[in-house]
């Protein structure tokens, strides 16, 4: 790990020349593939599968950005990080974006100079007890061992509401989502702490999921979104549109299934043609083809496919939309008009 | 016209830069040295243009900030509202403590083993070698993370000792061995006991002057002092006496089980456990090959020159090899203590929070200074290894040969 660190430093002081310049859409375009930092496994958001293909929620928004710029949802290269590295790698230049369910944050968007580019998944931090703990809020929890990943904003959150609710815990730093659940397992921790949908996603992957309970806490907020560097807006605009064309997508209707035939000819609805690039010049402005948001939706199925098809209630995960769906329908997901 | 040829001129020339061998050396260092720093300030012009360039500065400030984070073994008091400074400062001691820790257990375990390794015995010298040959050949990483798996899955947790009839049980009542580590009873020290632990440590102070004495006297006169039964006696008289006189002033809290964990007593963390005695095994090993090659450096002839003149093996080991040994193993026994304080920065790999962990991990991650925490990490390993180089290098100059 200190060798990350150090080859981190090192390349922010060396490899720094080519980022302040550079625009990194001609870069990506130049490349022909798009860097996209993603977790290092988490299954639904981020993990290989058997054949070593990356799936899940976090990597359909990778998979988007560069069906949009290339038309082609396979040139991605992803990219690992854990929460310590994955800063680094961004400001760095090693990869492009990052898709890794990383909580906004003003100190993040503001002194570590990143760009969140939107949120695509409203998140928050939970723990998870095994059932015969005995343990029915997370106020029992005093004089608790709890394992949790270290460079995340759920080590501060935690110290915040053990220290708020006045009692003591030992924490037990660790790296990976996969140590924790390791950890977490063979009893070295009592309590298992991350955003809910991680742990929810980690359950899904234990052996026997019922003898595990979410306890009903919600400690923090924990807007999840991918992110950009600061400063090279036109790329910002790649990203953020590319989500919130998925987000539009979903609202008006158009799927996978349906988005060549909608494509093909204008509909009678104006922002669905503009959406998807029959008419008026929404492409070209970011810099890329008309048929960039087709093209972005056809790789993985608009918004609301992604989450059921990676997270969804009857993926083993078994997320409910709750906060994450649309504003139409009660919840926050919502994206400025495409006009 | 003259037949003496002139003395060669004194005058310089500008080509004698490289033709003359007393000065083509002192051009080329020039030369070199120019070019790194050359190369240096380029680096850091770099650095420092593209740092303005992003928008970034260098400042240490963050150091006084709250850390937010909290920290499981804390030396010295801290909390979570303790300073990023603070935070580092309990990471410099746990670095300093598993430190301390490896350096004398691997030492110990280094001198039995090269000792051992040069026995007689076929068994005990083969033993030796596979355990040299097995330690210093696998990563150190590797080590570390096995030992601290086999604890995690293979010791219970503290659940297990829960219960009328609990499926673990405590050593003694008084140790518990569980896969968050290691809980031992905790000296309790009242009003007297420091006087106790004052005595015990006059009496150590007394036991080398006594030795010392005894040493000087069979130099002079050639009268042998008996030294295994006064040191015994000075070793355990003086404390118990005390001890018992003041009251017993120094009682044990024992560890119990309360809530989800044992508290009281003292904790030795899994991860400082696995840490430290991965370090110690693994450097051991080289400390074992450091030991057997000092010995063997020392000339057959010493031993039997040192056996003709009736010297048991015990006193040929003591007084004739190993003060002449120790010359050619102090050297290479620094290297070793260096490469246990900076391999002890793998600790994270544990979760150990070492400085590594603290300064280099979580504090560089939250305020995002990391050229910042890299440079404060560089100090503190200069300036922990040239510290350790000091003192073994005092150590060193007062066994080595004195030549006069």
């Amino acid at each position: 790990m200190k060798k990350t660190v150090l080859f981190g430093a090192l390349t922010v002081a060396g490899l720094a020349a080519g980022m302040a310049s550079a625009a990194t859409l001609d870069d990506v375009k130049a490349r022909g593939s798009l860097n996209c930092g993603v977790t290092t496994g988490l299954v639904g958001f981020a993990s290989p599968d058997a054949n070593g293909v990356w799936d899940g929620f976090d990597v359909g928004v990778c998979r988007a950005v560069a069906a949009a710029i290339f038309g082609d949802p396979t040139a991605v290269e992803f990219v690992p990080t854990t929460g310590k590295t994955r800063f680094t790698a961004l400001a760095s230049g090693e990869i492009d974006m990052l898709a890794r369910n990383t909580t906004w944050t003003f100190s993040r968007d503001v002194d570590l100079k990143f760009e969140f580019t939107g949120v695509n998944y409203y998140d928050g931090q939970g723990f998870l007890v095994p059932k015969d703990l005995g343990v029915s809020s997370a106020k029992d929890l005093d004089g608790a061992t709890v394992c949790i990943q270290t460079g995340t904003t759920t080590e501060l959150n935690l110290a915040d509401f053990f220290r708020s609710n006045n009692i003591s815990y030992d924490p037990v730093p660790i790296e990976t989502n996969a140590e924790g659940q390791q950890q977490y397992l063979a009893g070295a921790c009592d309590v298992y702490t991350t955003d809910a949908s991680g742990l929810a996603s980690t359950r899904a992957a234990f052996e026997n999921p019922g003898d595990h309970v979410l306890l009903p806490e919600i400690i923090s907020k924990e807007p999840l979104g991918p992110l950009v560097r600061h400063g090279d807006n036109d790329w910002g605009d790649v990203v953020r549109w590319t989500l919130n064309a998925l987000i539009t997508a979903e609202e008006l209707g158009v799927t996978s299934a349906n988005v060549s035939d909608l494509s093909a000819a204008p509909t009678d609805n104006p922002e669905v043609n503009r959406l998807l690039g029959t008419e008026g010049e929404l492409g070209a402005m970011l810099g890329l083809e008309a048929d960039w948001a087709k093209n972005a939706i056809a790789a993985g199925g608009n918004y609301g496919e992604l989450f059921e098809k990676n997270i969804g209630e009857n993926t083993p995960i078994g997320l409910a939309r709750g906060l994450n769906a649309q504003w139409t329908e009660g919840g926050l997901i919502y994206s400025p008009p495409f006009r | 016209m003259t037949s003496i040829t002139d003395p060669p001129q004194g005058s310089f020339r500008l080509s004698m830069l490289i033709n003359d061998t007393r000065y083509r050396s002192y051009t080329f260092q020039f030369i070199a040295l120019v070019a790194l720093i050359g190369f240096m300030a380029y680096l850091g012009m770099n650095l420092v243009r593209n740092l303005t360039a992003a928008g970034l500065n260098i400042s240490f400030d963050f150091l006084g900030d709250p850390a937010g984070y909290d920290i499981n073994q804390r030396p010295i008091e801290y909390d979570s509202q303790s300073s990023h400074l603070r935070a580092s400062t309990v990471g410099i001691i746990n670095t300093l403590i598993v430190a301390f820790l490896a350096c004398v257990t691997a030492t110990i375990f280094g001198v039995i083993a090269g000792v051992l390794r040069l026995s007689n015995n076929w068994v005990v010298s083969k033993l030796m070698a596979i355990y040299v040959e097995m330690f210093r050949n696998v990563p150190v990483l590797i080590w570390i993370i096995i030992i601290f798996s086999i604890m995690t899955v293979s010791m219970p947790s503290p659940r297990a000792f829960r219960g009328d009839d609990p499926s673990s049980s405590m050593l003694f009542d008084a140790f518990a061995f569980t896969n968050r580590g290691v809980y031992i009873p905790k000296p309790v020290f009242d009003s007297g006991g420091w006087i106790v632990v004052a005595v015990f440590i006059l009496s150590v102070i007394g036991i080398f002057a006594y030795r010392r004495y005894a040493t000087k006297k069979l130099y002079a006169t050639g009268q042998l002092l008996p030294t295994f039964w006064p040191t015994v006696a000075m070793f355990f008289v003086p404390v118990l006496l005390f001890y018992f006189i003041l009251g017993r002033p120094i009682t044990l809290e024992y560890p119990s089980l309360q809530g989800f964990n044992f508290k009281d007593g003292i904790q030795l963390r899994g991860s400082l456990i696995a840490l430290w005695f991965a370090l110690a095994i693994y450097t051991g090993a080289f400390i074992a090959e450091n030991v057997r090659a000092g010995i063997q450096a020392i000339s057959k002839g010493q031993t039997e020159a040192a056996a003709s003149l009736g010297l048991r093996p015990g006193r040929i080991m003591n007084l004739v090899i190993l003060p002449q040994a120790l010359r050619v193993i102090i050297p290479p026994l620094i290297s070793q203590y260096l490469n246990i304080t900076k391999n002890s920065s793998l600790a994270i790999a544990v979760g150990y929070m070492d400085v590594t962990a603290t300064l280099g991990g979580i504090t560089l991650n939250q305020t995002g200074r990391a050229i910042e925490a890299v440079l404060l990490l560089m100090l503190f390993y200069l300036t922990i290894s040239l510290l350790i180089s000091a003192v073994m290098n005092v150590y060193n100059n007062s066994v080595k040969l004195k030549e006069r």
